[in-house]
This record gives C-alpha cells, structure tokens and sequence, in this order.
C-alpha cells in the first residue's frame, strides 16, 4: 500500500521549501504577465462557510494569500461574561457546531476546575462516549466534504448516512440532533436513556465495516483522490510545531501530541486502547489517513467505555445556587480538529457568570499555515489544500 | 457491565389490505400541515388533455416545482442543509435539491445561519444578484429574529432587516424536516403566485 503513495510522493518532489514568490515574466519583446487579484468567497461552496481568501495569482501560480475572516464573528467570548455558568455550555455550542461535545466539555472543565467540583465516574464515562462520537461525526463531515472539494459526491453521500445514525443517537441521548447542550459544571444533564448503550454498539459494528469497505475502498482506490491529495500541501514537521498546529493537522506532519494522552484529563488515562495516530508524510492524504484512522480509534474507545461504564449518579452534589469561588483555570480537550481550550475567569463573589471565557478554537490557530502552504502552490490545488486543514468558520471566528 | 438487550422485532404486516386500512388518511390536516390549497379549476386537471389557465397560473405552477436554492451557508443550519440534501433527509424528492453556486441561477436563497453586521452587506448584494422572482428562507431562530444572539454585539436581529423573506423556518437549527416543510410552504406560496 505504501509503495504506490511514495512513489506519488517522489514524483510530487517530497517536502517543499518555502517558495519565493515567483518573480514576473516577461515574454518576448514588450509582453509582461501582470498579477491577478482573485477574490474567493465570501459566499463560495469551497470555503466551508464564510472565508474570504484574497489572493495574488500569477499565472497559475498563488503569489500571496490573505484570509480575511470575521463574517461569522458573533462575539460568544462576550456572551460567555452575561451567561451563567449552566448557561453556557449552550454557547459553547454554536463555536465548532459540527463536534459541538468537545466544546462544552472544554468549557465545564474549566468551570470545573476553577469550583473544584468532582465530576461522578459514570458521567465521565458518559463524557468520553458522547465526545468520541461527537468526534466521529465531525470527521464524517469532513470526509464527505472533502471528497466534494476534490471531485467525489458518493463519499458526501455515504458519510451523511452514518452521521445521521450519529446524530439520531446524539438526539436520543440529549434531545437536539446539533447544539446539544448536554455538558453540565459537575456532570451532565440527565443519564442515557435505556436502550442507547445497545444502540451505539449496533452502529458501531456497522458502521467499522462501512469506514474500510466504503470510505476506504472509494476513496483511496480512486486515482483522482490519490492523485489530487498525495504529495499536496505538505507541511514539515518543523513548521507544524512553529505554526502551533494541533489536532489531525499536526499529527499528520508526525507531531506526536495528543492532549487525551499527553495532557491527560477525564478518565482517558484509563483507557488502554488510546493510541494515537500518527502519520509522518505531512500532506493533505497523511490529514485524511489520520483522521479515517481517528474514527476507529474512537470506535474502540467508544466500546472500551461500554464494557467499564459504572453505575452511579451522572452529576455531582451542587447547591441549589451555583457560585464559582474566585480563581482562574486553562482547560483543554482534544477536539476534533485540535486543542480546544477554555481559559477562564471567575471573580467569586455572588457572581453567577464567569468574569472573563477566552476560547481557544483549534479551526482558527490551523488557518494560519494557509498562507504559508498555499505560497507557490497552483490554484487548482487550493481547495484540496484548504479543505484539508479542517476549518469550521464558527470556530475561527467565533 | 450488561450492555443492553435488543429490542424485540416488531411484527410486520403481510396483508396489504390491513396496511392500507391502517394507513393514517390525516397527513394532510392537523397542526403543522400544509394549508389546503383548492384545485384551481380548469387548469392541469383536464381528462380531455385540454388545459384552461391564465399564463399567470401557468407559470406560477412551473416556477414552483423546482426551486433552486443559492447554496450559501453561514453558520450551523448549514450544516442540517447539507444534511436535508443528502441521502438520508431527500431533498431532491421535492425538486430543491440542486443548490447553485451563482447567485444569478438561483431561485431561493436559504439564510442558513446567524448574520452579522460585517456579512448583511454581503448577503444584500447577493440578494440583488438574484433574477427575479426571487424568494428567501430564514432557515434557524438566528436569520428569523437574532434567536440566542439577541444580545450580541456583532449579529444582525433577524435578517428581515435586510431583505424580505417569505417563509421562517423556527429551530436551533432545524431539523432537516423542518427545512422540507418550508420549502414545501415555499412551493405553495409561489403556486398561488406569491
């Protein structure tokens, strides 16, 4: 298997060093090619929202390129001070809306850490299986959009089938198929329903076999994806540490770093089948082969919780007012697409809310590197490089 | 840890005439059901294959079989649009699925998500570059009246400040089904000519 991609990857040159911007032509006697100014989005499908990019072509080539950002910016850092702390994890929400669990656990980690409150071991369970398919099903959406940017519309089709059985559990578990708002400070909402644990385990087993038989033999025996992804927007491990890139993006240039191992929180320590996925070639197919083998590893997590789940109450004991005593914490979960991360203050008192929530969206510290991937690059590569680096404007913007 | 049983199998119906018998025959009343729409007489009813219509109703009917929309996401009802257009939630069973990418071959323009104060010009202009007859959707509570942002510093409150809209789709965000009804209300208004 690995022999075809390399060879791909030798013919693509391996690893680029970053290209100068390539200087104007000038053909034949009084001709001169002139920069072109394209303007992509921000109503473009191939943004995967509202980005703009503007970018500087000479000929076929990108000479620069400038995101502008901000369309979808609804001030939700703002919001989080007028939002009491069982208010917010709705809020947490609308930031990555496609992996919206990974956000509220991020937040009422925070708000946990600063009250000191116990989470109950059950919820933690819970916590880490609604958050593993909370995971599976924005790597569903990625996949399937991915395979639209680069010309495939049966992977759209086939990874919206599985994330609708997703979303149906989703909605059993919590009530909303988006938005969830089932994190609490100090658990969760309400217990899973009975019938669930076996729902989830059906899907799964299905849903093992549908990753290699479809996903798998659609994608990677299909010679345009290959040829389109293998060898593209290649990013060295240096410059994924020196970007900061978290997530699928970094460990997809060989960056061994995985916050559910090596900044452990919940219950994953426990968990034996917690390997994370690494892949050193560092472009837009090592991003696709991390991510497809992220959803099995969240299949076996998943099944792991299963067989250890204890009963047990699924929130801790509060008061009937909940108060954070004055402090500050920095909380991070590994989100789909990266660290997710709260840091956040509370200035104790009778104050409901917290002082101060800055989020760290991982969508928006991984869009940085596209100026930076896209420099020298071809336009036609663009949209496989940009869909690659998995931004979900909502959380860029925030 | 006991995982838990399967549910037992439901019995199925082998005889088509209990299945037609116990078929609900109420789909088309009740709450939430489309509003009664009278046949128009004369038109595309004919036996004779003879059509009597105004070139009005005529048009009327052939516009709202299949409206385009502008496949212009903005936030997480973009998210359930893509939803309701794939497999599972058919949107092409109503003739809306082929979203275009221009806005000048579009029919209906889905505002699919919260609109801030630096997107209303954008989405303006997008509108403008509609060809008429043109319709809008505020599909979510954040296009239909600033829903959860009411407070927000940085977000339109509804996006009827900005444009005319002809169907709100209520939900956080809706389901996909809740998309399929309003483009099904969508049909219907354009069917009496709206």
């Amino acid at each position: 298997m690995a022999t075809e991609t390399d060879m791909r990857r030798e013919q693509r040159g391996g690893v680029p060093a970053e290209a100068p911007p390539p200087e104007i032509e000038t053909i034949g006697e009084g001709l001169e090619t002139e920069e072109l100014i394209l303007n992509l989005g921000p109503q473009h499908p191939s943004t995967h929202g509202v980005l703009r990019l503007v970018i500087k072509l000479n000929g076929e080539m990108i000479v620069e390129c400038v995101p502008v950002m901000g369309y979808l910016h609804r001030g939700l850092e703002k919001i989080f001070e007028w939002r009491t702390y069982q208010q917010g994890p709705r809020y947490a929400d609308q930031a990555d809306y496609v992996s919206a669990m990974l956000n509220e656990h991020a937040y009422c980690g925070a708000a946990e850490a600063i009250a000191g409150i116990d989470v109950p071991r059950r919820a933690e369970f819970l916590r880490v299986i609604v958050d593993e398919l909370s995971r599976s099903a924005s790597h569903c959406i990625w996949l399937g959009s991915y395979g639209l940017d680069v010309g495939a519309t049966t992977p759209f089709l086939w990874c919206m089938r599985d994330r609708e059985e997703i979303l149906d559990i989703l909605e059993e578990i919590c009530g909303s198929r988006m938005n969830h708002n089932y994190f609490r400070p100090g658990g969760l909402l309400y217990d899973f329903p009975p019938g669930v644990l076996g729902k989830i385990e059906r899907f799964l087993d299905r849903w093992e076999k549908a990753i290699d038989r479809d996903y798998r033999e659609i994608l990677e025996g299909n010679e345009i994806f290959l040829e389109r992804t293998v060898g593209i927007g290649v990013i060295p491990k240096e410059v994924a540490l020196q970007y900061g890139l978290t997530g699928p993006m970094a460990r997809g240039s060989g960056v061994d770093w995985d916050l559910r191992r090596d900044r452990p929180y919940s219950i994953y320590p426990e968990l034996k089948t917690l390997r994370p996925v690494i892949f050193t070639e560092g472009d837009a197919y090592a991003r696709y082969q991390v991510r497809l083998n992220e959803m099995k590893l969240s299949i076996a997590l998943i099944r792991e919780c299963i067989d250890k789940l204890p009963a047990g109450p699924v929130r801790a004991r509060q008061g009937h007012v909940w108060k954070c005593p004055r402090g500050e914490a920095y909380y991070t979960v590994e989100g789909a697409k990266g660290e997710v991360g709260f840091y956040m203050i509370s200035a104790g008192g009778s104050a409901p809310n917290p002082f101060r929530a800055k989020m760290r969206g991982p969508s928006f510290m991984n869009l940085q590197i596209l100026p930076w991937l896209l420099n020298g690059r071809l336009i036609a590569d663009l949209v496989a490089i940009l869909g690659s680096i998995d931004i979900v404007l909502g959380d860029v913007d925030r | 840890m006991a995982v838990d049983q399967k549910p037992p199998a439901r019995p199925i119906h082998f005889e088509i005439a209990d299945a037609l018998k116990e078929r609900p025959t109420t789909t088309q009343t009740g709450l939430g059901a489309p509003d009664y729409v009278p046949p128009t007489p004369g038109a595309l009813a004919n036996e004779d294959n003879v059509v009597f219509a105004t070139i009005k109703d005529l048009m009327s009917w052939a516009r709202s079989r299949s409206p385009w929309p502008l496949g212009y996401g903005l936030a997480c009802c973009a998210i359930e649009m893509m939803a309701a257009s794939a497999s599972h939630h058919d949107l092409a069973r109503f003739g809306a699925e082929v979203f275009r990418s221009s806005p000048r071959q579009a029919d209906v323009m889905i505002v699919a998500g919260t609109v801030t104060h630096k997107m209303a010009p954008r989405l303006r202009r997008l509108y403008e570059q509609m060809p008429e007859p043109k319709w809008v959707i505020a599909m979510g509570n954040c296009a239909s009246s600033g829903g959860e942002f009411w407070d927000s510093y940085a977000t339109l409150q509804g996006v009827d400040t900005v444009v005319p809209v002809d169907v709100y789709v209520p939900g956080c965000p809706p389901r996909p089904e809740a998309l399929t009804e309003g483009i099904l209300r969508l049909r219907e208004k354009i069917f009496r000519g709206g």
